[in-house]
């Protein structure tokens, strides 16, 4: 009995561990690698890195929206309407039988391209335009929120479902091709052997570790997800700190816009529509609690390494992609069910050791 | 088969969190039919014992026997089918469902197979469960329209409904007023008498004394005197409690209340709560605020630290007005606020100490570069110097949850945040609610300090002895209004308590 109960703490005690997930993958891939030789390949090593990225710099926002107690489920929305806007800005050409009934032809859109087709500053302006949009939807939705104190489920469903529409209407379905070889090297090139990508998603990793371990922000990010009340008793400006996160959500949403649009070379008013459950599922996977509070840098890391592993691997086995899909969710609820266990862990275990 | 004599008996129990002692080896018997008084400083292994019984916890060594029988409970599940039940200081209700579907919340009685609700047979079993615990009330009451000592009795309603023959009680009274906690006892009298079991734990040594029949005194996980009432007094209890003689509850008065107001409050009203009151708060006083439970001083204090607005009246703290603030503008105006409950409003559970203790100076000079970046040396240092000034004891203020701090570890951590702040007022509701007696006189001593070196203080509390004690003042609050001010030698207990109650009496039967 008792011994049991033993073996069962220490377990607990590895699924508690930091580096649980990350071992986790190492083992995985090296397992993978032997059945699979393809998979330490360096054209598979490349397509994991490739993919990894701008799922991490998505993962990292969403964990901000966690860590206050919520949910970001317009991250994928944000992605379809800031890729078609910033296309329409700098794309060089546009079909005229595509485009013709496009409600924004003859305005912003025309047969020479987007608005500033050509010109030296498209692509920076299309850049900022992009992020200005991602922002103004996290302001929305983290306003909704912390304002109004609609629930994050319903305010980022919602806004997921217009914003997604609103994408598709704004391009009547049609990707937009023909974006400048500038913008296009964000996605393809790299500084020698690293690829841009990966520093934006370093850069976006490192901007979101000062935030959250050198700025008062920081603090009180972990403050309101754990017990907003406390925080509000303790003079955090709880309003303020939501909306921030939800902010920093659609901004790194626009920045995997980014890194997908410019590899894909388009603007697709589809894009990310597939990606909701893969950000949720490496999120929790890192052990980022679905009840607020909890959450590192270093775990989005470890539980986007894992899941890209688990993703690239799964597309190696000769499986059909509904047992793909079918695979990936139950993995993903697993994280979740352990996610609950390590709670549950943490209260009973070390607890009350008195009182 | 009841046996005569012992209800449960455990024989050498012990129980070791992360190589910390809990429980070092207790054994103990309990009679049935008794009211046994559990009592000991927070951290001395009352709940842990109280857990192992009811499942929560397996021991690591041990063995328990129930009605003559081994006994072994696998999990809280076990425990209540073994007629065991455990009503925790936080009550275990659902607020938004109504009496009967609480009590029949593991068991509504359904029509056989077709697992339709029988919802006529479960109202007539239920009016039955309150009759039984004197709870006269309709049935389908939502709970959460209940006062606080109500739901107790839905609590114990619902463990007789469960045939329990021994039930836990902890800290049962510290939510009650006057007279619901003699409704309780006269309940707790009616279910001795039934032939059950109760264990009583509370800080309240008076009640424990008057209530119980036997009395258990636990310390580091051992339990250091047991006996019959008789063998008893107040005095014994602490001293063997504490392990040595306390001669005083209270630490002697050094501070003195100046002629300089800090505070000054006129006419704030807030409607249904707070209504037309007016005072001042000198710089080194201790100001007592008396009142029973919603006799609307928490209230009050919320207004004082800009949590709820008021709808009439002024308010000046240091020399300059004050209104429509939030808490982040009293804090910088020197305002400090420790709240009736350190668990809801007071700390954050999973956070670390460091992060509790920093969590309301984020902001000032000392610790972050323009309100932005944080000082991270500044902050651990001034958390470990105010922790060591407070004696928190901590394992490791970094790492360590506040959440496995004792009662009265908590609630130095919620103090020491407010020191970081540098209050000049603060206002502490129930500080000592729940906490042992030795935390009770370290946290006099840090009222006393503060007050000495400048601070006023706010001291809210429904104890008369501890107000009379520390204050300069006592304010006394009821129905929403002052109803009469006392200075420190024309303290009079029964005085106090009259001005109290009559609030009560003009403003007719006012929860």
């Amino acid at each position: 009995m008792s011994h049991l109960r033993k073996r069962i703490t220490t377990a607990c005690g590895w699924l508690l561990a930091d580096h649980f997930i990350l071992v986790l993958t190492v083992v995985f891939f090296l397992v993978m690698w032997r059945i699979y030789p393809s998979m330490g390949g360096a054209r598979n090593l490349a397509n994991i890195s490739s993919n990894m990225w701008p799922l991490l710099t998505l993962v990292i926002g969403q964990m901000f929206v966690l860590l206050v107690g919520g949910i970001d489920l317009s991250q994928t929305s944000i992605m379809a309407v800031t890729s078609v806007t910033g296309s329409m800005i700098m794309t060089l050409r546009l079909d005229p039988a595509r485009f013709q009934d496009n409600p924004l032809w003859g305005v912003v859109l025309s047969e020479s391209g987007g608005l500033l087709a050509g010109h030296v500053l498209a692509v920076p302006t299309a850049v900022i335009l992009m992020l200005t949009i991602g922002a103004c939807i996290g302001l929305i939705n983290g306003l909704a929120v912390a304002r109004l104190r609609m629930p994050p489920f319903m305010v980022t469903l919602v806004t997921m479902s217009f914003f997604s529409g609103f994408a598709i209407y704004l391009t009547r379905s049609e990707n937009i091709m023909h974006l400048p070889e500038s913008f296009i090297v964000i996605g393809r090139g790299g500084l020698g052997p690293v690829p841009y990508a990966m520093m934006i998603a370093f850069l976006t990793a490192v901007a979101a570790w000062t935030i959250l371990n050198r700025m008062v922000l920081g603090r009180w990010i972990y403050a309101v997800g754990i017990n907003r009340k406390t925080a509000v008793v303790s003079g955090v400006p709880c309003a303020g700190v939501i909306v921030a996160a939800y902010v920093f959500s659609g901004l790194c949403a626009t920045s995997a816009a980014i890194l997908y649009s410019a590899r894909l070379e388009a603007g697709r008013p589809t894009l990310g529509q597939h990606l909701l459950l893969d950000v949720i599922g490496a999120a929790v996977i890192g052990g980022i609690s679905l009840f607020g509070g909890k959450g590192k840098v270093r775990w989005a890391v470890y539980g986007v390494a894992f899941f890209v592993v688990l993703d690239n691997s799964l597309n190696k086995m000769p499986l059909n992609f509904y047992a793909v899909d079918i695979i990936k969710g139950a993995v993903i609820l697993m994280a979740a069910v352990l996610d609950v266990l390590r709670n549950l862990l943490s209260q009973r275990s070390p607890a009350r050791a008195g009182a | 088969m009841i046996l005569s004599g012992e209800l449960i008996h455990f024989g050498n129990i012990t129980k070791e969190f992360f190589g910390i002692r809990a429980l070092a080896g207790i054994t103990l018997s309990m009679p049935s039919g008794q009211i046994v008084g559990l009592v000991g400083e927070n951290g001395a292994g009352k709940s842990t014992l109280m857990n192992v019984l009811g499942g929560v916890f397996a021991p690591d060594a041990g063995s328990m026997i129930w009605q003559g029988r081994p006994y072994s409970p696998e999990g809280p599940a076990d425990a209540t089918r073994e007629g065991i039940a455990f009503i925790h200081q936080e009550l275990n209700l659902f607020g938004n469902l109504s009496i009967a579907d609480n009590l029949f919340i593991d068991g509504f009685p359904r029509v056989r197979r077709l697992g339709v609700l029988k919802r006529g047979t479960a109202n007539r079993l239920a009016r039955q469960r309150l009759e039984a615990v004197a709870l006269e009330c309709p049935v389908n009451t939502p709970v959460e329209n209940l006062t606080p000592g109500e739901q107790q009795l839905v609590e114990i309603a619902r463990a007789l409904g469960r045939n329990a023959r021994l039930i836990i009680l902890d800290e049962p009274t510290s939510s009650l007023t006057q007279n619901e906690r003699e409704r309780l006892f006269g309940l707790m009298n009616e279910l001795r008498k039934g032939g059950c079991t109760l264990v009583f734990i509370s800080h309240n040594l008076d009640e424990v004394l008057r209530m119980s029949d036997r009395i258990v005194v636990m310390r580091d996980g051992c339990v250091v005197s047991t006996g019959e009432k008789r063998e008893y007094t107040v005095e014994r209890m602490i001293t063997d409690m504490v392990g040595r003689q306390i001669n005083n509850l209270y630490p002697e008065k050094t501070s003195r209340a100046s002629e300089e107001v800090l505070l000054r409050v006129e006419g704030l009203s807030r409607s249904g709560t707070v209504d037309d009151v007016s005072f001042v708060l000198h710089r080194g006083e201790i100001l007592g605020l008396f009142g029973l439970m919603g006799s609307g001083r928490t209230e009050l204090a919320r207004i004082l630290f800009g949590l709820d607005s008021f709808s009439a009246g002024n308010l000046e703290a240091i020399g300059r007005p004050l209104g429509g603030h939030k808490p982040a503008k009293s804090i910088s105006r020197g305002l400090a606020f420790v709240t009736e409950n350190r668990r809801d409003e007071g700390l954050l559970m999973e956070g670390t100490i460091e992060s509790n203790v920093a969590l309301a100076a984020l902001r000032r000079r000392a610790f972050s570069r323009w309100s932005v970046w944080i000082r991270g040396g500044a902050i651990r240092e001034r958390t470990l110097r105010t922790a060591g000034e407070l004696r928190l004891h901590a394992a490791d203020l970094r790492r360590q949850p506040a959440r496995n701090l004792s009662g009265g570890n908590q609630q130095k951590a919620v103090i020491a945040k407010w020191l970081l702040t540098e209050p000049k007022i603060l206002i502490l509701d129930e500080p000592t609610r729940g906490i042992d007696i030795g935390a009770k006189y370290e946290i006099y001593t840090i009222m006393n300090n503060l007050a000495a070196e400048g601070a006023g203080i706010l001291f809210i509390s429904s104890e008369l002895e501890e107000l009379a004690a520390t204050c300069d003042r006592i304010l006394v609050m009821s129905n929403g209004r002052i109803h009469g001010e006392f200075s420190r030698g024309a303290f009079d207990e029964k005085a106090i308590l009259e001005a109290a109650f009559e609030g009560l009496r003009i403003g007719g039967t006012k929860r």
